[in-house]
């Protein structure tokens, strides 16, 4: 009895993988040799398949027009902001920071701002050793005002 | 075998498990001839956190209760907050693209699902085949909500992004893609004898059993019962929908309840639910998407609201429940209940396994849509000796797997 998805097994065979292989075709002896020879230039990884348009990723925080107002914690599901009073522990002049190890990636404080001085970027690679590193903490990206230059991604070489 | 029975217990902690349970199996040889079932023992405490938090924060807490039908845990709760807080005029274009989320996440929860029996059974070509085709679905839940799981788009009084013209056209691609893609998988499904010989007649839920147990969607539908919240109590776009319950008769086998009619009712239920959010594309009003935009206007609003209210809405594995009450003045969600279907399915499994095989444990497990094959470890006491054998979800799948195979050789010419 002939399969009857024969034409699709051939097809198959002879077809692309389905998979990216990011970073590489196959698992290297060491992870973190590969990475340091990707940092230093030596070799080069897979790209990652690109986030599409509205990607919820990694917070981008224009710290100069912030007016610390705090309707960016009210609703945020996991407590992932701080609040940071202003000088003399007053409330004129505080701002806020992004604590992306507890980040959920909701958005909800991108739309409650009322300054729209929160953004969500395309970055992804995020992983860390540390969840306190400052990678993962968003305190300034500059200001949204003038167009910032779009940083490469590069994925965060593993801290050993 | 008289005289010789074992006990069987699996859980407590079962990580595939929206809740985890506990069930003890007692076998006679090969045959398992009672279970007991008790749930309730990893008790997360999800609902306590949510009342510290307020409904708009609620909203994604909730979305996390389950990894796959999250849209519809968020769905119920927006449902039921905002009934809670008297918002009634939720706009027509939100309640469609509702529908048309929930509709979606039901196609890649049954594909999941359809996968992960072809799994137990040993078809793993079938599984991948499955699992690609999933592929799809999540990339268009991508492109609408920026994320592959948890898509945070409901919101109370509506949905917090809109679907452009350039995503139906995606989508319109997407749905003819998927009707020739789910008929050669229901070929593969139904045509295969193997599949047929070891789900059919296996792990069978009579109509009786299913109304008594209170099981729920496509595993009470197979056994032919009329049950379905989109139908029963229809709600957002489900109203202007002329819907029928997916039942195996259509498609022509008996709603006897078996594993098989539990395939069939998945594999309808995707097409159906193409079907859907084809109407709803195709109907879409224009109009706004919110209720209140405005956050803080919304906040105070949910703040200000007195009331108490159920969602309910029909998740891929069943009738699901959110009960919120809100207190006027307080900021909170001051009660906060959740009852998900798998936890009447899982009353269910008192009624299937009794009299099965060890080795088709784990289709019939899985046939009510938990993941039986993450499952920890299992010990079998011996209870002449008080002997204890480890007995791991590994064993219980190379049982079926050997099952499967002695099928393939005896039908094999
Ligand atoms: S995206 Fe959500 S979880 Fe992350 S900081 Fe904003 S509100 Fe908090
Ligand atoms: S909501 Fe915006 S302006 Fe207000 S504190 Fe947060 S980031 Fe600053």
């Amino acid at each position: 009895m002939a399969n009857p998805n024969l034409g699709l097994i051939l097809k198959q065979l002879f077809s692309r993988p389905y998979t990216n292989r990011f970073p590489v075709k196959y698992a290297p002896a060491s992870m973190h040799a590969t990475m340091d020879a990707v940092t230093s230039g030596k070799a080069q990884i897979t790209p990652p398949v690109p986030a599409p348009e509205h990607y919820r990723g990694k917070i981008a925080y224009d710290r100069e027009a912030c007016i610390g107002c705090k309707m960016c914690i009210k609703v945020c599901p996991a407590s992932a902001i701080e609040h940071i009073p202003g000088p003399d522990g007053k409330a004129k002049g505080s701002k806020v920071k992004f604590y992306m190890s507890r980040c959920t990636f909701c958005e909800m404080c991108v739309e409650a701002c009322p300054k729209d001085c929160i953004k969500m970027t395309g970055e992804f690679l995020m992983a860390d050793a540390d969840k306190n590193s400052d990678a993962l903490i968003v305190k300034d990206s500059g200001s949204f005002a003038a167009p910032a230059q779009p940083a490469a991604q590069q994925p965060a070489p593993p801290t050993a | 075998m008289a005289g010789k029975s074992y006990t069987l217990p699996i859980g407590p902690v079962h990580p595939a498990l929206k809740e985890p349970t506990m069930f003890k199996l007692t076998v006679e040889g090969e045959i398992v001839t009672a279970v007991d079932v008790q749930p309730g023992i990893n008790h997360r405490g999800i609902e306590f956190i949510g009342m510290r938090r307020n409904p708009l924060q609620v909203l994604h807490l909730a979305e996390r209760i389950c990894g796959i039908c999250s849209i519809v845990h968020q769905y119920s709760f927006a449902l039921a907050s905002e009934k809670a807080a008297g918002i009634t005029e939720i706009p027509e274009r939100a309640q469609y693209i509702r529908t048309i989320m929930a509709e979606l996440e039901r196609v890649h929860s049954h594909l999941l699902w359809a996968g992960v029996a072809a799994h137990e059974l040993g078809f793993d070509t079938l599984l991948h085949w499955t699992w690609q085709l999933r592929e799809w679905v999540q990339d268009v839940l991508e492109i609408i909500s920026g994320n592959r799981v948890n898509y945070a788009m409901y919101i109370q009084g509506g949905v917090r992004r809109d679907i452009s013209p350039e995503v139906i056209q995606k989508l319109k691609v997407m749905i003819a893609d998927y009707r020739a893609g789910i008929d050669q998988l229901c070929k593969a499904f139904t045509d295969d004898r193997v599949f047929r010989h070891r789900t059919m007649g296996v792990g069978v839920l009579t109509y009786k059993d299913a109304v008594e147990t209170c099981a729920v969607g496509p595993t009470t539908r197979g056994s032919g019962v009329h049950k379905d919240v989109r139908i029963d109590q229809p709600f957002g776009g489900y109203a202007d929908l002329d819907l029928d319950y997916c039942l195996p008769e259509k498609m022509g086998y008996e709603n006897n309840g078996d594993t098989y009619a539990k395939t069939l009712v998945r594999l309808q239920e995707v097409v159906q639910s193409l079907d859907i959010i084809e109407f709803c594309l195709d109907n879409m009003p224009p109009g706004p998407i919110r209720w209140e935009s405005n956050m803080t206007k919304l906040l105070q609003h949910m703040k200000k609201a007195e009331g108490e209210a159920l969602g309910l809405n029909e998740a891929p594995r069943g009738e699901m429940i959110h009960y919120v009450k809100l207190n006027a003045g307080d900021e909170n969600v001051s009660i906060w209940k959740v009852r998900a279907s798998t936890y009447n399915n899982i009353l269910a499994w008192t009624k299937m396994l009794p009299g099965c095989q060890i080795a088709d444990v784990s289709i019939i497990a899985a046939a009510v849509d938990p993941c039986i094959g993450c499952m920890d470890r299992v010990t079998v006491v011996d209870q002449d000796t008080g002997k204890e054998k480890l007995f791991s979800n590994e064993d219980f799948y190379r049982a079926s797997i050997r099952k499967t195979r002695a099928y393939q050789r005896k039908v094999s010419p």
